[in-house]
């Protein structure tokens, strides 16, 4: 046995698992897919008093359609929400960003709302949720609050989430069925995580540009909303605009950083290509059109 | 330190144990439960060696604690072969093409190949190459591997028991 000596609580209700939470006075932590959790256990990077396992917990489970958008209980698994024919048709950037979430294996146990809540920096889904814009629902013996995903991540695995909180829904907003979107990454190996990637959505009205989301993971502390972008493309005409000025607009608003993979200046220079590289493929998805 | 009473079926066959809550499902199949085709490499999610399949999914042994398997059908490497010895299709397979050097990685890529294809139809070939890129092979004997897996999503009906 790997793990340091834990106590484990399965509750089956959201409340239960809060009053765990509470009890526990910052010495618990919330086991949803364990796709993260059970390899920093192993090497015992993480050593916590009380595991709160969320899997027992029907309520947070679904994906069903509400007021204005979508809600995804967080521990739907990865691979459900793949196969999940509501996203496929209201939601195809989370279909697609989710398929370059580690390997089929682990998407089997991991979960939306695990890596959603986690913040790695480099990961598909958080950048997904802050493009889109996402608010994220928390729940503890303290009430209910709603984040705005943009609003969520203060640095590497850090977030909004207090000790004793749990996230209990993640609301995606509708995008009106003329939506494009937009999703590249760059990693080393198929399942890595990933070097650098980009995630978004433009709404067109004829081939005016009417509503942009565009998020970076991998290149900053939190995924980076490309505000600059965003605002250069809303209202304009796809046909008249500058790529290459586009491109640069795309990074403006990142913070890259150097590792032992790739500088902060070589994560610039391919998320200009990678930018472009997205573009072209929506450009020609509208031809079609 | 708690310890918890834990019911599953394994390979058909009912199993009750009380198990330490720190205790990974890939060390209770294989040290309490005697299921040693469950095999540990890495014992962090990387290498896909301890795959084994629990309610119809390919899942990682090491990345799921023993009493999270309460309740759930597991199927281990020994659960797959036939009474009288026959393969099953993706050992076979594995066989006919060589897919195997020394044998360490082999059950979980079995495991994975064969939680895909006994659903109604075979997925396509992309679809278990994509899936076998969870598995690493230290001898590097992808290619048979790789040839295993094309042949089984290109046989109508292949996976099937």
């Amino acid at each position: 046995m790997k793990p340091a000596p834990f106590d484990y609580l399965a509750p089956e209700t959201i409340e239960q698992a809060c009053e765990h939470l509470a009890a526990a006075g910052g010495g618990a932590t919330v086991l949803a897919g364990g796709q993260t959790l059970l390899p920093l256990l192993a090497l015992r990077m993480s050593q916590p008093f009380v595991l709160v396992d969320i899997n027992r917990i029907a309520a947070l489970g679904g994906i069903i359609r509400v007021a204005g958008g979508t809600r995804i209980g967080p521990i739907v698994r990865q691979n459900e929400a793949i196969e999940d024919a509501t996203l496929a048709s209201r939601l195809p950037l989370v279909v697609r960003a989710t398929r370059h979430v580690a390997h089929h294996q682990i998407r089997n146990r991991g979960t939306i709302g695990g890596s959603i809540a986690l913040g790695e920096p480099a990961a598909e889904l958080p950048a997904t949720a802050v493009a889109l814009g996402a608010t994220l629902e928390v729940r503890s013996t303290r009430g209910t609050r709603r984040i705005p995903a943009e609003e969520f991540y203060f640095g590497p695995y850090a977030t909004a989430l207090e000790q004793d909180e749990l996230l209990s829904a993640v609301h995606f907003p509708d995008w009106e069925p003329d939506t494009v979107s937009l999703f590249r990454e760059l990693a080393q190996r198929p399942g890595d995580f990933a070097l650098l990637g980009l995630s978004g959505a433009l709404t067109l009205e004829e081939r005016r540009i009417t509503r942009a989301g565009i998020a970076w993971f991998g290149m900053g502390p939190t995924p980076m909303k490309a505000r600059q972008l965003e605002a250069a493309l809303v209202g304009q005409s796809i046909d008249a605009l500058d790529p290459r000025a586009l491109a640069e607009l795309a990074i403006a608003d990142t913070a890259p950083f150097d590792d032992h993979h790739a500088s902060a200046e070589y994560r610039r220079t391919v998320g200009r290509h990678v930018f472009a590289r997205t573009w072209r493929e929506a450009l020609d998805s509208r031809k079609v059109a | 330190m708690s310890q918890h009473p834990i019911r599953l079926t394994i390979n058909g066959r009912p199993h009750e144990a009380n198990v330490e809550a720190r205790l990974t499902l890939s060390d209770f199949l294989r040290s309490k439960a005697g299921y040693t085709g469950v095999h540990v490499g890495c014992e962090h999610g990387v290498c896909g060696a301890c795959t084994i399949v629990v309610d119809g999914r390919a899942v990682r042994a090491c990345l799921m604690l023993a009493v999270q398997a309460d309740g759930t059908r597991i199927t281990t490497v020994e659960g797959l072969a036939a009474a009288d010895g026959t393969l099953h299709p993706v050992q076979q397979a594995l066989r006919d093409e060589h897919g195997l050097q020394c044998g360490f990685c082999t059950p979980g890529i079995v495991m994975t190949l064969a939680a895909l294809t006994d659903g109604p139809e075979p997925p396509s070939a992309d679809t278990l190459l994509e899936a076998l890129s969870g598995h690493l092979c230290r001898c590097t004997g992808y290619q048979g591997i790789r040839r295993a897996a094309i042949k089984l999503a290109k046989k109508p009906g292949a996976g099937r028991p």
